[in-house]
């Protein structure tokens, strides 16, 4: 895109991108490490993932700051107000995965007499998540409508992996009932995964949002690609 | 209008202006229009500094031009009201409709397009008289109004334009005395005084502090229930708050023509968000 006439300006577009991308780095790896720390039964990694959860907060807040001074001082509009808006709103939305992370490493460090085992398909899971978290990142970073649109469609896999591997956590639960304990702990990791997919999706529609300006929360596939390539007007 | 309009009384369309040829129009959405612009060029003798610009005003609203230095929105918009007839060698070719009457036409006078299409300029110009004179001397060009009349007018105009409380008291004072921001609601009483269907306002703000700005963006949003609005403006935020339409030009084109809302929040041309969001211009 041409650069502004004022540089500066251009200077903290790019900076606040930056931030929000260094604030995503941080949210990937806690997710990681906190699965990783599951598998592993990895009593130190699981504390590190909690601790640095203070890293990704204290992003959350420097990013909204710039935010708020740029929407006082630069009184953004079109592109710019649609990339400084989107950056508000998947700002919590990874603020919040990282909260989520954070819930996972807490049960590992809950658990720890009592570690979880078969963790196949939340392995699956956890993969599935992470992917979708890069997914819409990368469209964020290079402003990719259709890496977007499918990171947005790829939420319903992830909730059918979800699906599976609470019914075979349930037919754990039945077969010994000395597992409802750790069932239930399974179920709570899978569903804080399942709602880091959902905050994923949700960043990948703001990216449409940013780059196209069509708001396509709350609406079908069909419609929102229809949007997007122009063949159905907005507030259709 | 009324029916004895000299404007709708003008012979038709001269038949040496250029035929309008098919041009795709911008369109403010289903507003009722009030003007119709049509393949309108315009010269500054041999210059031509606007290409077929194509657009209808809506009725009651108020259309914003925005676009940088020299791309015709002042031009465009000194046609309304043919400015230009003051002027050796400049002319528009083209169709403005107003009324279902081409306004170009050399058949329609002048004096009374300029009753029903007034205009408000950069810098206020009160006339070197008192407040009451410069509104009173317009109604007085138009014959058959009484001195109570003619009273009573100016106290509406003067109301309309919000300016009634603070001169009330001095209405013999000359209108210079007042503020910048005063002496430009009082330009703005002159020209609503006449009663015109259409008001023209060629960065009328530019030379005012924030808060006489303000007060003249309040009165053009209230003035908008029964007038039409065009308004020039190099302030891209005056033209996001005080504007339904916007219409952007560059280079004499008309680039884009939209709801203020989509133009200013997803244009659909890049020229126009690279403009507004300050990469050029």
């Amino acid at each position: 895109m041409t650069q502004h006439t004022f540089k500066r300006y251009d200077d903290e577009l790019n900076e606040l991108k930056e931030r929000v991308l260094a604030m995503g780095g941080l949210v990937e790896r806690a997710i990681r490490r906190s699965m990783k720390a599951l598998n592993e039964f990895d009593i130190e990694r699981a504390r590190k993932v909690v601790s640095r959860d203070k890293a990704i907060n204290a992003l959350e807040v420097e990013i909204d700051e710039m935010t708020r001074a740029m929407l006082a001082l630069r009184q953004p509009a079109a592109g710019d107000l649609r990339f400084i808006i989107s950056t508000i709103k998947i700002v919590t939305d990874l603020e919040r995965s990282g909260d989520l992370a954070e819930s996972i490493a807490e049960a590992v460090l809950q658990n720890q007499d009592n570690p979880l085992t078969h963790l196949d398909s939340m392995n699956s899971l956890s993969d599935a998540v992470c992917l979708q978290v890069s997914a819409a990142l990368d469209a964020f970073a290079r402003g990719d409508v259709e890496a977007a649109l499918a990171c947005v469609e790829g939420a319903k896999k992830i909730h059918k992996l979800f699906k599976a591997m609470q019914r075979e956590n349930l037919s754990y639960m039945i077969e010994d009932p000395r597992k409802i304990t750790v069932g239930m702990t399974a179920f709570s990791i899978g569903r804080s995964l399942v709602r880091i997919g959902d905050h994923a999706a949700n960043v990948s529609e703001m990216v449409i949002y940013m780059v196209k300006g069509h708001d396509i929360r709350h609406v079908d596939h069909e419609t929102a690609a229809a949007l997007i390539s122009g063949k159905l007007p907005d507030n259709d | 209008m009324s029916a004895a309009s000299p404007i709708q009384n003008a012979a038709p369309a001269d038949k040496k202006v250029k035929p309008v040829k098919a041009a795709k129009v911008a369109k403010p959405g289903a507003n009722k229009v009030c003007m119709s612009v049509r393949n309108l060029d315009f010269f500054y003798a041999d210059k031509q500094v606007l290409f077929g610009n194509t657009l209808d005003i809506a009725a009651n609203k108020v259309t914003a031009f925005i676009g940088p230095s020299g791309c015709g929105k002042s031009t465009h918009i000194r046609t309304y009201n043919r400015m230009f007839d003051l002027y050796k060698g400049h002319r528009a070719e083209g169709e403005i409709l107003l009324d279902g009457i081409n306004i170009l036409d050399p058949n329609v006078p002048a004096l009374e397009l300029r009753h029903k299409i007034g205009m408000i300029f950069q810098k206020p110009t009160p006339f070197p008289m008192s407040i009451m004179d410069n509104i009173a001397y317009g109604l007085r060009l138009q014959s058959g109004l009484s001195r109570s009349e003619i009273e009573g007018r100016v106290e509406k105009a003067l109301k309309d334009a919000a300016l009634w409380e603070e001169v009330k008291d001095k209405l013999n004072q000359a209108g210079t005395s007042l503020s910048g921001g005063q002496q430009q609601r009082l330009c703005i009483a002159r020209a609503l005084a006449v009663e015109p269907e259409v008001i023209l306002m060629d960065e009328p703000c530019s030379a005012l502090d924030p808060i006489a700005t303000a007060k003249i963006e309040e009165l053009i949003d209230e003035l908008k229930q029964r007038f039409t609005i065009v308004i020039v403006t190099h302030n891209m935020q005056q033209a996001a708050r005080a504007s339904d339409f916007t219409a952007f030009f560059y280079l004499g084109k008309l680039i884009e023509f939209g709801d203020t809302q989509q133009i200013f929040t997803a244009p659909g041309k890049q020229q126009t968000e690279d403009y507004i969001t300050g990469r050029f211009g």
